[in-house]
């Protein structure tokens, strides 16, 4: 299946690792992922909270990027951007008076056609479980994830229509069905200040330390999210957490993604595990002894077999 | 908790509420106080006023409380209030509303890091198409004048590989078309 792809701002820096290790999972589940040519940055909080029109003009703009393309399905994995773009699709098409105002302002003009999806959404139908199921051949039992799914994916449901948005399942499904063992929590949907680490740090203090104690009580050693802010909240400002707590939580933070990439036996380098600022190291799988001398082999970055040296590796 | 107390002439229906309809879609006079909102707000431990006081001095067109409060600005934007709101009353946009709103007729926000970040944010969308992170740090530090907060992270990103050193313009263009049109419209529109 062919999508047109949204990554957003946040996968092509702080959150690059969500970006390569989708890209490293998906052509393995058969889906094909088209970046969107030209896209730009969603507006995010910065652009609702300054602009009602700026805020949806900016997703609107790329959804008709999607148009020109011929697609009608485009692939959001950023949770903010999914909410942005969900949000101005919703609103142009509920009322012909907003398309018209957003549409005096974008060009192409929208023609409301566009489907806006989650990965998870993709992943979590019957049939990719069951792909799943078989492609996931590595152990990794020792794993207690607690998925965070944060506040956006879900909320508000007449909008997102996206699982269910007090308890949602859809990425406990997903790792599940990779032989992850997910844990039944409280905050699954509670909010880590997400904007505000930039300014009102200690907000987001507060917040991910609630969240990340919560994990450790449901006993997790480890969180899946599916969103670049939640990670930069539990990943990046884990360490200050502790100090500031004096408590040590040690709970390494990954994409879905890049569990399910695990699972598959893709090695960590190639789903940007070494990016992230808690070690998880211990809970990696063993990496695979290599096949032949280290010189020569070059891995296909199609189907990872190691080939000779020369290969294409783009 | 705060007791938004005033001597202002109070009346239901006001025109304040009719200016937040204006701006966000979204009429205040359905609220019924249950406190929904409130109860379930992450940062309402820091507010001045918790959601649902502040819908409701919407509603009686307390301008002043309502624009120079702490709250408007303190509003992570999660959205569980207008999630569980049992009238249909979307809180979170009415806290948008007020900040475009509180802007708009001079107020001081009253976190005016917050909002310095929105700039921040949007200047470098405007100039560059996609956010180049880096920069806009770098902008939002010479707003604030707080050079040493988060270096330390800072470092530790770039190091990773989390932070670009140079932007992109891939977009740029299309990016600060579409802002100097929303700009033109929203002149056009508060000039009528
Ligand atoms: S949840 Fe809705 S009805 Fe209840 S107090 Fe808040 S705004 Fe009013
Ligand atoms: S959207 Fe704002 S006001 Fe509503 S619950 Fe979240 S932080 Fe509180």
């Amino acid at each position: 299946m062919r999508y047109a792809y949204y990554p957003g701002c946040s996968l092509h820096s702080t959150g690059s690792e969500f970006d390569l290790s989708l890209r490293a999972v998906s052509p393995r589940l058969g889906l094909e992922l088209e970046e969107v040519e030209g896209w730009i940055c969603c507006g995010s909080t910065p652009a609702h909270s300054v602009s009602g029109l700026l805020a949806l003009a900016l997703p609107v703009a790329n959804l008709s990027l999607v148009e020109r393309m011929r697609r009608e399905e485009v692939v959001v994995p950023c949770a903010s951007c999914f909410r942005r773009l969900k949000a101005g699709h919703h609103e142009t098409t509920e009322s012909p008076e907003v398309m018209e105002r957003v549409n005096a302002v974008v060009e192409p003009p929208y023609q409301g056609t566009v489907e806006i999806r989650h990965p998870l959404e993709i992943l979590s139908a019957p049939e990719m479980l069951r792909r799943i199921s078989t492609l996931a051949t590595k152990d990794l039992s020792h794993l207690r994830v607690a998925c965070y799914y944060g506040c956006l994916l879900t909320r508000p449901p007449e909008v997102m229509r996206f699982d269910r948005h007090e308890y949602p399942m859809s990425m406990d499904t997903v790792l599940r069905a990779a032989g992850i063992t997910t844990l039944e929590w409280n905050s699954k949907t509670m909010c880590c200040g997400a904007a505000f680490s930039l300014t009102e740090t200690e907000i987001v203090y507060k917040l991910t330390a609630d969240i990340l104690e919560e994990a450790r009580a449901a006993g997790a050693n480890a969180s899946a999210v599916a969103c670049p802010l939640c990670h930069a909240n539990l990943d990046t400002r884990q360490s200050e957490i502790e100090e500031r707590l004096e408590r040590t939580f040690g709970l390494p933070a990954f994409y879905f993604t890049q569990l399910l990439g695990l699972a598959m036996g893709i090695p960590a380098g190639r789903l940007g595990i070494g990016k992230h600022l808690v070690d998880a190291g211990g809970l990696l799988p063993p990496e695979p002894e290599p096949l032949m001398e280290a010189a020569s082999v070059v891995v296909c970055r199609e189907c990872d077999l190691p080939t000779r040296g020369g290969g294409n590796r783009e | 908790m705060n007791r938004a107390v005033t001597t202002e002439r109070i009346t239901p229906n006001s025109g304040f509420a009719k200016a937040i309809l204006g701006e966000s879609g979204v009429d205040v006079n359905l609220c019924y106080q249950c406190g929904k909102c409130a109860a379930g707000c992450p940062v309402a431990y820091v507010m001045d006023y918790p959601p649902a006081q502040l819908i409701h001095a919407a509603r009686l067109g307390l301008e002043d409380l309502v624009l120079s409060s702490k709250t408007i600005w303190l509003c992570a934007a999660c959205e569980t209030c207008t999630t569980r709101c049992p009238q249909d009353v979307d809180i979170a946009k009415v806290m948008d509303a007020a900040k475009i709103l509180g802007v708009a007729r001079g107020y001081r926000p009253a976190l005016g890091e917050v909002r310095a970040f929105h700039k921040a944010a949007l200047a470098n969308v405007r100039r560059f198409g996609r956010m180049w992170e880096a920069g806009m740090i770098v902008s939002l530090k010479l707003r604030t004048r707080r050079f040493t907060k988060d270096l330390d992270l800072g470092k530790r990103m770039l190091r990773k590989g989390k932070l670009r050193l140079f932007p992109t313009l891939r977009g740029a263009r299309r990016a600060a078309r579409v802002f100097s049109r929303v700009e033109k419209a929203e002149e056009e529109r508060e000039s009528t």
